[in-house]
């Protein structure tokens, strides 16, 4: 198998945000609003974790040739992933630690964005 | 502070949540992740119900949080089997650990989903970071 798998860049756009927080019921306005985040400390809208968690799962989907493969996927949110009105992008890069599980790294201008992600697949 | 005694709580379970196409279909857009229909759903997805579950605790006034000083500090999905199309899920949260230190409280929450029989779908683990104001 290939290791490490090739890494993926994904763009980041507000529009997806605005789609996210409507698919997934979490209407925090830090997601949306540049004055609501700078309110609250932060340098501009941030991503929903669970945006950059369903980026990580749609890479593992892609690269393991179809969804349902997924027996467990779970991170720590640790650094946000900033997305300006121009917009961002996303890099994930998988690592095979043993036939079923993909440890990942997950990273957004430079910094890594999600603590630990790892995935098992089914058996 | 939350309350100290929060350890150990359970919550009832959320109102049954029928998993459509189209929530799919939308939910799966959002992030550009390839969906036909009849397609298992995507491996984040449960967040929706799990989400309904993490709202009851974070709303019920002998909890203590304030919404606004919650930030989603973990989570993890682990499976039985996919969520598919026609499913009716509900979530239990119950917390199963809390830490208070230093003006933060660090709360560990597990929501078992499960089905319209019973059956067990996916266990969704949560923390939540609730800092005081």
């Amino acid at each position: 198998m290939t290791n490490p798998l090739p890494s993926r860049t994904y763009p980041v756009t507000r529009a997806d945000l605005v789609a996210y927080a409507a698919a997934s019921g979490d209407p925090n306005p830090i997601h949306q609003d540049p004055e609501v985040a700078r309110s609250v400390g932060l340098p501009d809208v941030i991503a929903h974790g669970m945006f950059t968690l369903a980026l990580a799962a749609r890479y593992v989907d892609e690269q393991v040739g179809g969804p349902g493969r997924i027996e467990e996927i779970g991170a720590k949110f640790t650094h946000p992933v900033v997305v300006p009105e121009s917009g961002t992008s996303v890099e994930i890069e998988g690592t095979w630690r043993d036939e079923r599980t993909l440890s990942l790294t997950v990273t957004c201008a430079g910094e890594k964005v999600l603590g630990n992600p790892v995935v098992v697949l089914r058996g | 502070m939350v309350d100290s005694t929060l350890s150990g709580r359970s919550f009832p379970a959320t109102a049954p949540f029928e998993v459509t196409d189209e929530h799919v279909a939308s939910f799966a857009a959002a992030t550009g992740t390839p969906y036909q229909p009849g397609d298992p759903a995507p491996a984040t997805y449960p967040i929706v119900i799990a989400f309904a579950a993490m709202q009851q605790l974070m709303s019920d006034p002998t909890v203590g949080i304030e919404l606004h000083h919650v930030v989603h500090g973990q989570q993890r999905f682990t499976y039985e089997r996919p969520v598919r199309v026609g499913d009716r899920l509900v979530a239990e949260l119950t917390v199963t650990s809390l830490r208070q230190l230093a003006g933060t409280d660090i709360i560990a929450t597990s929501s078992r989903i499960t089905d319209e029989h019973g059956e067990l779908v996916c266990v969704a683990s949560a923390t939540l970071v609730h800092k005081e104001s």
